[in-house]
């Protein structure tokens, strides 16, 4: 091994390691040690074990909530990923149309997250909400204060709004770096328009499309901010995702143990997903 | 296999084109002979893209028919024309194999599996692909690519034409003239109709049985390339083939006499335009560095700068304050009072850049 070894290398990397450890590393050793302690205010911590870890895993509350939030969010990804692939294939290439398209996909990404929240609460609502008062008009019973279907549907739809356009973008731009001749290559094979779907356009997106499914599964495995401005987490607890829940824990009841036990469970779950999600997508994309 | 003639096709990219400068090609009009090997030789943005892509119906004409065997096929669409077209950079469907890049244009066209099978199979022994039949076409080389590009054109045993796009501006030199010559070799043995456009004039020459070179959306000369060389119709012709191209010199024209500046210059001939409307025009007398004759003997030259490019030298001199080339054998060397002839063989007269008629008499008689 004719490898040089020069430690004074580490000084260079040394402001990153301080930076990382105050923003990242000591938060989160501050929670592991909630996690493994109990306390009845006054500061005063006692050994708790694993007692927290044991509690939430057999926790119904916890199961619950968790099961809730992997069906929001595949159903949120079963739509936004097709529809966001529609879309793409029918924005236009060139012209006028491009910035204009672009700058209304981009409307609903530029827009705080509880103010989506909140144009969401308000449209929805049955006596001033332009949505809720014309649904119910049109004789529908819908009320996502009090119904936990119309409560799903409501952040459903206001995921969809408020996310589609990043998978439009991201497909987007993998459709407008294939090369005309792809398609005129296409025309003389005599490929028809499923076919140059197929072959071309997919397998050119497929890089981006792994990007948005990854980027819209954790972000909305670890949503928050909309469904707790529009419902609060109900009715019931029937919108209580994981995130909601951890918050009622940790600031609602200041249950501290419980509530750092929760967050590295949580964290450590989206940590394994991503990682067996990207895993499973490079290996087909290597594979192919 | 068709024979396709151009008729008096004009194009512009313009949706209300007005002068002729809006057109992408001004006036074509020509014909394809069937089976045969042409080149369309240009230099970048002269429209021989342009005229490709009418041919294979990927462009509409503004105006114009396109005829295959005589039929009118200026509205069918590209698959109706039954035609293959290799593009500049290689396309391949990534995430088929190299066997069913090929098989796709003929299972587009429902042809049944089996035919499917052997015609693929001919092919890629055509092409010389067979070892990477069940590879992913993903992982070639970027000749293995255009290969299979060029493979999905010759699976269709009953195209009209094949076109070819630039296609080895990507592949490396050494390739290059393998794959060249293989198109040569399947040209010769299947004699598909074949256009090639390229702005490389050693492609172009190396390839075509006849060239044909476009300049600034027009054709200016059709030929072998023996032609090309020896009688450049226009002046560009004159200067894009041939390394370096031709010397253009302004003359005036007195008889068969030549005059440029204080040196007078014997014609081979007399110039049919030599008394007449021509006058009113720039006369130019165009001839190639292969005939200049450097010696002792002519017009007096300060060379400026000798080349040595390998297997002859080209000297670069002024005459009468005009930069022209010659070319000298590796061996010669150039003498301490250069001076210059032209071989009457290489003179050719330009009257608006454009070849005057010569009756050419003997020299001496």
């Amino acid at each position: 091994m004719d490898k040089t070894w020069n430690n004074k290398a580490w000084f260079l990397v040394l402001p990153v390691l301080v930076l990382v450890a105050f923003s990242a590393v000591i938060p989160l050793m501050t929670v592991v040690n909630y996690s493994v302690q109990d306390t009845f205010g006054n500061n005063v911590f006692f050994w708790a074990g694993t007692e927290w870890f044991e509690e939430l895993l057999h926790s119904d509350r916890f199961w619950e909530a968790m099961v809730r939030n992997l069906i929001f969010s595949f159903i949120i990804l079963a739509i936004e990923v097709p529809l966001g692939i529609f879309i793409a294939l029918n924005m236009p290439k060139k012209g006028w149309g491009v910035p204009v398209c672009l700058v209304l996909m981009a409307l609903p990404l530029l827009i705080p997250w509880n103010v989506v929240g909140t144009i969401w609460q308000v449209f929805g609502r049955n006596d001033i909400g332009l949505l809720g008062y014309y649904v119910n008009a049109l004789g529908f019973n819908y009320n996502y204060v009090q119904d936990p279907f119309d409560a799903w549907v409501t952040v459903i739809i206001m995921d969809v709004w408020h996310w589609t356009s990043l998978v439009v973008l991201l497909c987007y731009a993998g459709l407008v770096s294939i090369p005309d001749a792809f398609y005129q290559a296409a025309k003389i094979d005599g490929a028809s328009r499923w076919a140059v779907f197929r072959y071309i356009q997919l397998p050119k997106m497929q890089r981006v499309l792994l990007i948005a499914v990854l980027l819209r599964f954790m972000d909305s495995f670890m949503i928050y901010t909309e469904p707790f401005v529009v419902t609060g987490g109900g009715p019931g607890n029937s919108t209580t995702f994981l995130s909601i829940d951890l918050v009622k824990t940790a600031l609602g009841q200041f249950d501290l143990g419980p509530a750092a036990a929760m967050s590295l469970v949580y964290f450590l779950i989206i940590l394994l997903l991503s990682w067996v999600f990207y895993t499973v997508m490079t290996n087909y994309d290597a594979e192919r | 296999m068709a024979r396709i003639d151009v008729n008096h096709i004009r194009h512009s990219y313009l949706p209300y084109p007005r002068k002729d400068s809006d057109f992408a090609l001004k006036e074509v009009h020509h014909t394809f002979e069937d089976g045969g090997a042409y080149a369309l030789l240009g230099p970048s943005g002269c429209g021989k893209t342009t005229l490709l892509n009418i041919i294979s119906g990927l462009l509409h004409p503004s105006h114009g028919q396109l005829l295959f065997n005589g039929r009118d096929v200026t509205n069918l669409s590209t698959q109706e024309r039954n035609i293959a077209q290799v593009f500049q950079f290689p396309v391949i469907y990534d995430t088929m194999t190299v066997y069913d890049n090929l098989a796709f244009p003929l299972r587009n066209r429902r042809v049944p599996e089996a035919d499917v099978d052997r015609k693929v199979r001919e092919t890629l022994d055509m092409i010389d692909l067979a070892s990477l039949a069940k590879k992913k076409a993903r992982g070639l080389t970027a000749d293995q690519k255009q290969k299979i590009s060029l493979g999905r054109g010759l699976v269709r045993s009953d195209v009209n034409a094949i076109l070819f796009d630039e296609p080895l501006t990507v592949i490396d030199p050494h390739m290059k003239w393998v794959l060249r010559s293989q198109l040569k070799q399947l040209h010769r043995r299947f004699g598909y109709t074949m256009v090639y456009v390229t702005h490389d004039q050693t492609e172009a020459l190396t390839f075509a049985d006849r060239v044909v070179v476009m300049y600034d959306g027009e054709i200016v000369q059709i030929g072998t390339p023996a032609e090309l060389f020896e009688r450049p119709r226009h002046t560009f012709v004159g200067y894009f083939i041939g390394s370096p191209g031709m010397n253009v010199l302004p003359v005036a024209l007195e008889g068969r006499t030549a005059k440029l500046g204080a040196q007078r210059i014997e014609l081979p001939g007399v110039p049919h335009t030599a008394t007449g409307k021509a006058e009113a025009g720039a006369v130019e007398l165009g001839i190639r560095p292969e005939y200049v004759r450097l010696g002792r003997e002519g017009m007096a030259v300060q060379v400026s700068k000798v080349e040595d490019v390998g297997r002859h030298k080209v000297v670069r001199a002024n005459l009468e304050g005009r930069e022209i080339a010659a070319v000298i054998g590796e061996d010669d060397e150039v003498p301490a009072e250069p001076k210059v002839r032209f071989d009457p063989a290489g003179i050719n007269i330009y009257a608006d850049s454009w070849l005057v008629e010569m009756a050419r008499v003997e020299m001496g008689a």
